[in-house]
């Protein structure tokens, strides 16, 4: 038999709009979603969760998710297990720059090279962490008629899965 | 003599599945950096959902104009499950139905007609601002100035 991704991986961002380093957390959210890991992975809008997005919440329930935070505030970390489910794992901008040596992101609406470097390094840490929590094998598993809301990618037939720690 | 000046708090939806919520982020940007800059203040969406209390304050205390990129409209229903009120709930589809050759396209990076959508849905929205919050008068006796 063909061995076939057992799940989607939600991936979170908390988009911080204040802060560089949420424009960071935004566009390495993006870059998984379209060029690292365009088939294991959906978005989920963090707002959702409050706003009445009821099939991202249940996604997330069932589904493994990354988290993306700008700052130490997490809130898409705190918010996502607070509406949904504690997130498989997480990546802090903040940290993930203090941890490899990179100069401070700048320019929340255009990133500086230092922000782009910050993307660069946040979106692959998060392909790394995706592929530790996706699975292959056999193990047949019906699948949840989970779709997201409006503004999400679409996303359909994703067996869930046990939630699995990795990463910070 | 102080300064302590009613501001307009702008919440944009942080939407990240669509350019709809690029033009939010973006519109939001042009407001608080380049239109309004002080008589604004920028209110991450992220941190109303977690419950931050200086961001729940802020709304609570200053009029909000939410600038939404889909039906659900996040940023509005955020303000007010805060406490704050909505001043003004802009959707970016509308403004896009009355400019209909501003069709943004891409989420990550805008294209042109995005970011001019993006700069329209802003300038439509400084008069609602004005209205709340005046700007200084222009400081100097000889009526120049740049306030």
């Amino acid at each position: 038999m063909p061995n076939v991704p057992r799940s989607k991986v939600g991936i979170v961002a908390c988009s911080g709009e204040e802060l560089a380093e949420g424009t960071v957390t935004r566009l390495a959210a993006l870059r998984v979603l379209h060029e690292l890991r365009p088939h294991e992975t959906v978005t989920i809008c963090l707002p959702l969760f409050l706003a009445g997005g009821e099939n991202d919440r249940a996604f997330a329930r069932v589904h493994p998710t990354i988290t993306l935070d700008g700052c130490d505030l997490r809130c898409a970390a705190r918010a996502t297990a607070m509406h949904s489910a504690t997130p498989a794992a997480s990546v802090v901008v903040n940290d993930l720059v203090a941890e490899r040596g990179l100069a401070k992101p700048a320019g929340r609406r255009r990133l500086n090279e230092a922000g782009r470097q910050a993307v660069d390094a946040t979106a692959a840490q998060v392909a790394l962490l995706v592929d530790e929590l996706i699975t292959t094998d056999t193990a047949a598993m019906p699948a949840p008629a989970l779709e997201p809301d409006a503004d999400t990618t679409a996303l359909r037939g994703c067996v869930p899965r046990g939630e699995r720690v990795a990463g910070k | 003599m102080s300064d302590i000046r009613r501001k307009v708090a702008i919440v944009p939806c942080s939407g990240i599945g669509k350019p709809y919520g690029t033009v939010s982020r973006e519109a939001a940007y042009d407001l608080c950096e380049e239109l309004r800059p002080d008589t604004t203040e920028l209110v991450a969406l992220s941190r109303l959902v977690m419950g931050d209390e200086v961001a729940r304050q802020t709304v609570a205390t200053c009029p909000a104009i939410a600038i939404d990129g889909c039906k659900l409209m996040c940023a509005a229903t955020m303000v007010r499950h805060s406490g704050g009120t909505v001043a003004r709930e802009v959707a970016v589809l509308d403004v896009y139905r009355h400019h209909k050759d501003l069709k943004p396209e891409g989420i990550a990076e805008l294209n042109p007609a995005g970011l001019q959508l993006a700069r329209v849905l802003a300038d439509e929205v400084t008069e609602t601002i004005d209205a709340l919050a005046p700007p200084l008068p222009a400081r100097g006796g000889t009526g120049g100035g740049d306030a």
